[in-house]
């Protein structure tokens, strides 16, 4: 076996979800050789590199592909760049860890190398055997990879959480190759997309998708008013932030937040939920959480049907700073989230 | 220009989805089936280009059984401008249907492909950048905000990324795919869905374009997810804040 793994860096260092996929490598079999590929230009892909090489003990060989067309993650020279490194190491395997970066360019690569990619999986129980949830969660699907190689997949990182890496593994660095570029140009789709500019909130708090806590805001928060109280409760527990689709839509916090099946999927040790009702697609985000509290005055609500390891109702203490009480006060909507508990008129006469 | 809007029929959203006894898969007889909601907002966003006057014509295409055609009767209800249903079994697999997407695309050269970033069922979250690959097409995943400029030939789209909003330039033609908050879509009139009948929907085969149903993969089973414990009802913030240190020991 030999997995390549497509990794992000950030400020010199790789980023904690491609790790996860080298986590995710190791668990196809025991004799897997492991090359990271990363791409960039510059001081800063060699700062990744330097990091990557002494960053996993189960990392052999680094590949840094230095270009100013890798200045930005952009699909098209990345899965270009894929297909020229698999036509010249023949991997057994390619994978990614599935965020927005991994899910935008694998299976780009995959389609030029004419594979069908296995997305999202959150175990490996063979190297050819995957299971991935469908239908928001609610189904685990199991897959057999039956085509030719290579086997491309994405993970979900919180599935394969790295484990703590003794201190002196800096010793067995991998080796870091640079990848023979020459041969890039010729795909006329290269240039085709050019990068602007990325907006985001700079806020100085774990990140989502690895928090150990995540405070997440529903609808019933209210206002964006509301919703910085969950802010102060993270900030004072070192939690990361989260919210429902419903809040983000409302305009209490910006998009990166959300938690869901079309969100960031989380798996931290405590998830708190306030005024979540639950619906489907944000309990698809946050069901392996370890513990689940969730924050609500209507018992019925969906989310405590998570059969959560806890759950409160009614807080009216000191916790959230008094002002929980607020929670208190929301009614959880019913109705379809687009819409508005509007019948779609179609379904009377089609 | 053209818009073509590749659409896929789905168990409707809000289904309580049922595990099939047998482990084959998840029971779609007897359920309300809709149009997946990313492809309702990538048809939304062709037809306001449409209406914003930089795109003539809007052609709803999807694959599959021919229940299908009932979808994609809805699309032309909410105003696309023509269908084509390219008849297939139910399970085809995403490269396959990349491969009927550029197929059709050859035959249509739209200047634009759009379609929702995911299905609801399978939760994938590939075709749209495979079908980019295979055409060769620069690729806008995730779109929150699309624009176009029809003298450049060159659409703006604002992703949503980890990291934040992602805005990039392509070229047309391109691939995007939708993302929930670019719009919200609209309801069909009764008008339009009577206009609808009698608005033309294509059919084909995949052997019609030259596609071959490949599978790489297989589908072992489809079991429910394991049934976490019971949560507790707690009273008080102490209670709860006395279990969360000595019991589940994550404060």
């Amino acid at each position: 076996l030999s997995t390549l793994v497509l990794a992000e860096h950030e400020g010199g260092s790789i980023k904690i979800s491609s790790l996860s996929a080298v986590e995710a490598a190791k668990s196809l079999g025991g004799d897997n050789s492991v090359s990271l590929l990363l791409a960039g230009s510059g001081q800063s892909l060699k700062e990744a590199a330097a990091h990557a090489a002494s960053s996993h003990p189960s990392i052999s060989q680094v590949l840094i592909a230095d270009s100013d067309k890798f200045t930005y993650p952009l699909a098209e020279p990345w899965a270009k760049l894929v297909h020229l490194v698999q036509q010249r190491g023949g991997y057994s395997h390619i994978m990614a860890a599935s965020g927005s970066f991994g899910k935008n360019v694998l299976p780009r690569a995959a389609a030029l190398l004419d594979i069908s990619p296995i997305t999202d999986v959150t175990k490996i129980s063979g190297s050819n055997l995957f299971i991935r949830p469908i239908y928001a969660g609610n189904a685990l699907s199991t897959v057999r990879y039956t085509g030719s190689s290579p086997c491309m997949l994405s993970i979900r990182a919180t599935s394969f959480p790295v484990a703590s890496l003794p201190a002196d593994s800096k010793s067995d660095a991998a080796s870091i190759d640079q990848v023979d570029l020459s041969t890039l140009d010729e795909d006329d789709s290269v240039g085709k997309s050019r990068y602007i500019k990325l907006s985001s909130q700079n806020v100085e708090r774990p990140d989502l998708g690895n928090a150990r806590i995540v405070v997440t805001g529903g609808r019933g928060v209210k206002s964006a008013e509301n919703f910085k109280m969950i802010d102060k409760l993270a900030e004072k527990i070192g939690a990361a932030v989260g919210a429902t689709r419903a809040a983000v839509d409302a305009g209490f916090v910006p998009n990166d937040l959300q938690v869901g099946q079309t969100g960031k999927i989380v798996a931290p040790e405590l998830y708190m939920a306030f005024g979540v009702s639950g619906a489907i697609q944000h309990i698809a985000g946050m069901r392996d959480s370890k513990v689940i509290v969730a924050v609500n005055k209507d018992a019925d609500a969906p989310i405590f049907q998570v059969r959560v390891n806890l759950f409160v109702f009614s807080l009216q203490n000191e916790f959230m700073l008094k002002q929980t009480m607020l929670f208190s006060h929301y009614v959880i909507p019913r109705d379809r989230e687009k819409g508005k508990g509007e019948i779609n008129p179609l379904s009377y006469y089609l | 220009m053209k818009i073509m809007v590749a659409i896929k029929r789905v168990v409707d959203y809000a289904v309580k989805i049922r595990v099939k006894p047998d482990k084959s898969g998840v029971e779609t007889k007897n359920v309300k089936m809709s149009m997946n909601p990313f492809c309702e907002i990538a048809l939304e966003e062709a037809l306001r280009i449409k209406q914003s006057g930089l795109a003539s014509e809007v052609v709803a295409v999807s694959i599959g059984p021919v229940q299908f055609t009932e979808t994609l009767r809805t699309g032309l209800a909410m105003g696309a401008d023509r269908a084509i249903h390219v008849e297939a079994t139910e399970n085809i697999y995403p490269l396959t249907i990349a491969k009927i997407l550029k197929a059709l695309v050859d035959v249509e050269k739209p200047g634009l492909l759009l379609l929702g970033k995911q299905a609801i069922d399978n939760d994938q979250n590939q075709t749209g950048q495979m079908v980019a690959g295979l055409l060769k097409w620069p690729q806008g995943t995730f779109a929150s905000k699309v624009v176009l400029d029809k003298e450049k030939q060159v659409a703006t789209v604002d992703r949503e990324v980890d990291g934040g909003i992602e805005t990039l330039s392509l070229d047309l033609p391109a691939v995007i795919t939708t993302d929930l908050r670019l719009n919200q879509p609209r309801y069909a009139t009764l008008p339009n869905i009577m206009k609808a009948k009698s608005k033309p929907i294509k059919k084909f085969t995949p052997q019609d374009l030259n596609v071959e149903i490949k599978s790489d993969f297989e589908i072992v089973e489809v079991t429910e997810p394991p049934k976490r414990k019971a949560g507790l009802i707690l009273s008080s913030v102490d209670e709860l804040i006395d279990k969360l240190k000595n019991e589940a020991r994550v404060i």
